[in-house]
């Protein structure tokens, strides 16, 4: 079955976002170019603008690349700079690609793209197999809890489609993902270029009996990725009508970070600690019997207790921690400045905002050898490290492999306003 | 009420549940937000996702209308009629009065898609607006594609595309100091379709020329142009009548129609299905100037 035709009818189609990485090598531009093209996507002026861009510059073939390329500086310097965003859907899934690049510097812009991912396609070249980017890809999905990881064995053409070396790499690379606590992983042979395995199962690789790659990203199952046991329901605005005609309303707007919310379930407040139990939970479109992530849903109680923006709405028996001291992994993303012991940053966790003071920096960790250096004392851009901060507000906050709403943060320096830093919670005390 | 059937959430409700979540996000932590509204069928359904992220209450800040004076009767009227249904306070940035003050002049080519710029930023300095919704989406043009959620902008408007703020989860940083502002695109991650496919299921109504309509017409650089009071054959250019609607409604003067038959929400969705070339590659003389001419404006301070 191929599904390259585009839906009209939009009620049954589901969202999935995959980070993809990998450098222009291995051919991820081509397989984003193949992916569009295939599902019917790529546009005519669109693809008659690279071909012209192409040919002006003298490139072999038609660069794909320059589709998402599209700053001057990228094209000038032949380089991708920053994530871009790229769209394409089948008649069951509209898919959101974060585009990120894969050169050494840029480890800011893969976590940016793979923390919003629901699966990462990790490239490699079947001819050069595993190389240390792959490694640092792979740790770097598995550390921001990406659920899915799917490594496409690319240019299998080049290799004469041999099992042996496809099996090698797989083999390598599922040793490695293992280390990693990496979640469901699929590995596909595939030629970007010529096709195979994209769409529907190639001739060329009868030995390989999984899906093609577009198959799997309409199927691979996400639905039970979240968590919908840990009620946490962020409070981000209190809705209270100035109107004659709407009186003594008050309701907590806010998106479902997990868990089910029910009219009539016992609720507790925090930072507050108050309980009370849920009247309502109301949308533009009228009252709805539950509320799950990621619906945006305004909620009601039956007190009228002091609650605002930054508190959360738990269950009395399954809450947060309460707690200023936070072990977070940093990724640091300014170039101007590295994180330092001693530090004061602004933080925002959910929809709480809050000042933090780095008390220290356990170890610095190297992605590719994922050795942990003790003796470091300062962050650098694109550099990963285990943080212990001082919070002047409690956050209500997860482990992040537990929750990745409630266990992530930004760090933010108070001078320059620039988002510096990417916190994963480890532990709270 | 609604039944959930098995936690289940399809992609328009996933869009539609980010965009709230967007738009108030923005109402909590910036001080004096405005949507821009033109009447075009992204800023309605902007507009819509506003009602929806603080009903019962009223949406709780102004639109704002940048009005090149180069405009489609059927789309002022739009504007007025849901500016009044609605209750909403209407700002009206002029760039007729902005060429009598002297504040820009006419370009050599009568377009007026650059002139906007500066008369956009002086209305946000005079209201002293510190974050703009916009309707731009990441599908529509490349440098868009790279576009943040939360676009900061320095004190002069402008937006420097290699010294953007990482987005990470949902957590959008809207810092800035006085005279800086944001950007806010609220459908950065809706196509073409899913913006047809939200208005098929809100009922939205929209001006009248997104629909197929007979109207004259002349082709010009491969494009049909409405012959109007900004339009007018030039040399071998003849006028005739065709079967058109609008893809995209911009400045009257450089925003072509294309031949349709789709008189229907239904049939114009399954014609953006159907068709193979963009929104604006198909409808939009000032993308055509340059390879980058859209990030050139942008770093204006352009939408």
């Amino acid at each position: 079955m191929t599904a390259t035709a585009i839906p009209t009818e939009a009620r049954s189609m589901d969202l999935l976002r995959f980070a993809t990485a990998g450098s222009v090598d291995d051919g991820k531009s081509t397989l984003i170019g193949r992916l569009l093209y295939d599902t019917k996507s790529l546009f005519t002026d669109q693809l008659e603008a690279v071909e012209a861009v192409s040919q002006a510059r003298g490139d072999e073939y038609t660069n794909l690349a320059l589709l998402t390329d599209g700053l001057r500086a990228e094209r000038e310097q032949g380089i991708t700079i920053d994530v871009a965003y790229r769209y394409f859907a089948t008649p069951r899934r509209k898919f959101i690609i974060a585009d990120t690049p894969g050169h050494t510097q840029y480890t800011r812009n893969m976590v940016t793209g793979a923390s919003t991912a629901d699966l990462a396609l990790i490239l490699v070249d079947a001819r050069k197999g595993l190389v240390e980017q792959s490694r640092r890809h792979a740790f770097l999905c598995s550390l921001l809890r990406v659920p899915h990881l799917v490594l496409c064995v690319n240019k299998m053409d080049l290799v004469d489609w041999s099992q042996d070396v496809f099996e090698r790499i797989a083999d390598e690379f599922t040793a490695f993902a293992a280390k990693l606590e990496a979640p469901d992983l699929t590995v596909v042979p595939i030629s970007a270029l010529r096709g195979d395995n994209i769409v529907s199962r190639s001739e060329n690789t009868p030995w390989y009996e999984g899906p093609s790659l577009l198959h799997h990203l309409e199927h691979v199952h996400i639905a039970s990725d979240r968590n919908l046991v840990d009620v946490r329901f962020p409070v981000q605005y209190v809705i209270r009508p100035q109107s004659t005609t709407v009186t003594d309303y008050r309701g907590y707007a806010g998106q479902v970070a997990s868990g089910v919310l029910k009219p009539g379930d016992e609720v507790m407040v925090l930072p507050s600690g108050f309980t009370s139990r849920i009247v309502a939970i109301e949308t533009a479109d009228g009252p709805v019997e539950e509320a799950f992530p990621p619906m945006s849903v305004t909620v009601r109680l039956t007190d009228e207790i002091d609650i605002s923006r930054g508190d959360l709405i738990c269950r009395p028996t399954n809450a947060p921690a309460v707690a200023q001291d936070i072990e977070a992994m940093i990724c640091w993303m300014d170039e101007t400045r590295p994180l330092r012991v001693g530090a004061k940053y602004a933080i925002k966790h959910t929809t709480r905002s809050a000042r933090a003071v780095i008390r220290g920096l356990r170890y610095r960790l190297d992605v590719n050898s994922l050795h942990r250096d003790e003796s470091a004392t300062e962050l650098n851009l694109n550099e990963i490290g285990r943080v212990r901060l001082r919070t002047t507000v409690p956050l209500l906050a997860d482990e992040y492999r537990r929750n990745r709403t409630t266990g992530g943060f930004i760090v933010i320096d108070e001078m320059t306003n620039r988002t510096v830093g990417a916190g994963m919670i480890v532990e709270t005390g | 009420m609604r039944q959930p059937a098995a936690y289940r959430v399809s992609h328009l409700d996933a869009l539609e549940a980010e965009s709230v979540f967007v738009i108030r996000e923005v109402v909590a932590e910036l001080e004096r937000p405005v949507l821009l509204f033109s009447g075009g069928k992204d800023s309605i359904v902007m507009l819509r996702l506003a009602e929806k992220a603080f009903t019962p209450a009223r949406i709780p800040f102004p639109v704002m209308h940048v009005d090149t004076g180069h405009n489609f009767a059927e789309v002022l009227d739009y504007r007025d009629q849901r500016v009044a249904e609605m209750g909403l306070h209407l700002v009206v940035a002029s760039v007729p009065e902005a060429l009598e003050s002297g504040l820009v002049q006419e370009s050599a080519d009568g377009m007026r898609n650059r002139i906007q710029t500066p008369v956009l930023l002086d209305a946000v300095e005079k209201y002293r607006f510190d974050a703009l919704f916009g309707g731009a989406r990441r599908d529509e043009e490349k440098a868009r594609a790279k576009e943040r959620v939360f676009s900061f902008r320095d004190d002069f408007g402008q937006w420097d595309p290699k010294n953007q703020r990482p987005e990470l989860w949902s957590l959008y940083n809207g810092r800035h100091h006085p005279g800086e502002s944001i950007r806010i695109f609220p459908l950065s991650n809706w196509t073409e379709l899913d913006v047809w496919h939200y208005i098929a299921r809100e009922k939205l109504s929209l001006p009248s020329i997104y629909y197929a309509h007979e109207r004259e017409v002349i082709e010009r650089d491969g494009m049909l142009y409405a012959v109007n009071e900004f339009i007018s054959p030039r040399g071998t250019e003849t006028p005739f009548p065709a079967q058109v609607r609008y893809r995209t409604v911009g400045d009257a003067s450089c925003t072509a129609a294309v031949r349709s038959d789709a008189d229907t929400v239904e049939k114009v969705i399954e014609e953006v299905a159907a068709t193979r070339i963009t929104e604006r590659g198909a409808t939009r003389g000032d993308d055509r100037v340059s390879e980058a001419a859209m990030e050139d404006r942008k770093r204006e301070g352009y939408f």
